[in-house]
């Protein structure tokens, strides 16, 4: 616990947190604004109001995620931390347990918030939060968030630079698991066992309900919509579990 | 106290610290010193658990770092002033250090006005001069209230105030009776500030020895005689086995000699003296000399 309070200090005593969380609250729950403004009133479906926090506010708290790291490093205070707290593995553990509550809580906030704001603007489409697949599109945020966190930190502990980190993040998220469907036949048969598309499978809502969504297109999953979030946590579990083992052996 | 044991660091065929042993001993100051690029801050790296040692093991009071509960109780380092982040308050930085050990929060004030930065304890540690930073790395250090206490470098680009304040500092927590080992690449500094030397070149260990043994043995003592009766004197010096040269203006300079050796044999023997001074080398010199070829990268000068 006095492991956990350590990070929720360093964490809060700097700026970047908040700027992180700032942006990702405005670029998830304003596209939702801008999308619901720009659709007929009564137009509007579940499916679409987390379009915003489930792809672009995701890339940002990825990058808050791994800046929590990356900064250590690059202003040597990991070494402090490490001097104050020899076990390594204990002290990256506590920081990925607070920075992954906190991505959580923020994911909630972000897509009840786009839900909300979508409500307001569109007051006549039928936004109701009737079926579990559709407490699973929004509240699955948070979900979602919480193990971006995780995946984003071990990314950050493994390559211990800023900009190497984010790039990483960046482009394995909004970009290479996109373009390997191109890749003829095997492609989206590839796409089916990558993390960040079974993360949208996992949001998905049950076809045919949601004709705006098309999230996670053409792939065919071998894994329920549970079943992916496991295997999305998975990866990003067994990613961190690397990256505190290279930690420990490495000189600080 | 400090116990360094076959310490060794190797990076791929490099080796930055070879075979060191030494002990650091409470109650005094030490000096950790050898040229740059000699191997101490690897050396204190280690001793703290950050780098990985290739052989050899340090123990803290008979215990390796990573081993210590609560380790700023024991141990308090300054290894690098500016590993802060920079919009971090000064206060919060030494606040998320004194919970991790289970410190109050009280005694991040009691160190702040220790290093007199309580003014300054809310402003973003970015800013500070680096006199300021090392105040506040030191208030690190003194957090746990520790009984042990490493310092790299400490008065590297300090103004003579600060230099002055830091060794005045150091000298106090040795004579409290903690451990204290300081490293430097400057004699003429740890002259002042540490009564004990550990030297090193190449990551091996030249020497550990007080700090005026080590200078009496490597300035070369000699002794600096003026009279009138020279002429007599200097057979007199030459069979008691001292090796006299002639110096400037008609005077000897006599070493291996001390000069209560001098003084006796001139009044056996009736002679005036008008001077009889010991001279002393340059420290820098005395340095040079010893860790000459240990030296990692030398610049030729005059040829």
């Amino acid at each position: 616990m006095t492991l956990l309070a350590v990070e929720r200090i360093k964490l809060f005593s700097t700026r970047s947190p908040y700027w992180c969380s700032a942006l990702a609250l405005v670029l998830g729950v304003g596209l939702t604004a801008i999308i619901a403004a720009s659709t007929d009133d009564g137009q509007l479906s579940i499916g679409v109001t987390q379009f915003g926090s489930s792809q672009l506010a995701l890339s940002v708290v990825l990058v808050m995620a791994a800046l929590a790291v990356t900064t250590e490093y690059r202003f040597s205070t990991i070494r402090a931390t490490f001097l104050a707290v020899p076990n390594r593995t204990s002290a990256l553990v506590a920081k990925t347990v607070v920075v992954a509550f906190i991505a959580g809580v923020l994911g909630e906030i972000i897509a009840f918030g786009s839900w909300g704001v979508a409500k307001l603007l569109s007051p006549a489409s039928d936004l109701a939060i009737n079926t579990g697949g559709e407490w699973r599109h929004v509240a699955g945020i948070g979900l979602l968030y919480g193990i971006g966190a995780v995946l984003a930190i071990a990314v950050g502990i493994l390559v211990r630079q800023t900009a190497g980190a984010v790039a990483i993040l960046l482009v394995w998220n909004m970009l290479l698991e996109g373009l390997i469907g191109i890749i003829p036949k095997v492609g989206t048969k590839i796409q089916a066992w990558l993390p960040f598309q079974n993360a949208n499978n996992f949001l998905a809502l049950p076809a045919g309900s949601d004709p705006g969504e098309g999230m996670a297109a053409g792939i065919d999953f071998k894994l329920s919509q549970w079943g992916s979030l496991a295997y999305f946590a998975g990866i990003a579990v067994a990613l961190l579990v690397v990256a505190l083992i290279v930690a420990k052996r490495r000189d600080a | 106290m400090i116990e360094a044991i076959g310490l060794t660091k190797r990076y791929g065929r490099t080796v930055a610290v070879d075979d060191l042993s030494f002990t650091v001993q409470p109650g005094r100051v030490t000096g950790f010193l050898g040229p740059n690029g000699a191997g101490k801050s690897t050396t204190m790296r280690m001793m703290l658990g950050l780098d990985r040692p290739t052989a050899g093991r340090v123990l803290i009071d008979g215990k390796p770092y990573a081993e210590l509960h609560r380790p700023l109780r024991t141990v308090g380092a300054l290894l690098d002033a500016k590993w802060v982040h920079p919009n971090r308050s000064a206060r919060a930085h030494l606040r998320w250090l004194a919970k991790s050990n289970g410190l109050p929060a009280k005694r991040v004030d009691e160190v702040l006005d220790a290093v007199g930065l309580t003014q300054v304890a809310g402003k973003n540690a970015g800013g500070f001069s680096l006199g300021m930073s090392q105040r506040l790395g030191i208030a690190a250090a003194l957090l746990g209230d520790p009984k042990v206490l490493l310092f790299d470098e400490p008065v590297n680009g300090l103004d003579p105030e600060g230099i002055v304040w830091i060794r005045t500092f150091m000298q106090n927590l040795a004579a409290e009776g903690r451990t204290v080992l300081v490293s430097s690449h400057l004699l003429s500094e740890m002259a002042l500030t540490a009564s004990e030397l550990v030297v090193i070149g190449r990551g091996k260990l030249i020497s550990q020895s007080t700090t005026s043994e080590f200078i009496d043995r490597s300035t070369g003592n000699t002794v600096l005689v003026r009279s009138p009766q020279l002429a007599k004197l200097g057979p007199l010096l030459v069979d008691k086995g001292f090796t006299v040269h002639d110096g400037a203006d008609g005077a000897l300079t006599v070493s291996g000699a001390t000069s209560d050796q001098i003084g006796d044999v001139a009044a056996a023997n009736g002679v005036v003296l008008h001077e009889l001074s010991p001279q002393r080398g340059s420290l820098e010199e005395a340095f040079m000399q010893l860790t000459g070829d240990a030296v990692e990268y030398h610049a030729e000068i005059g040829k």
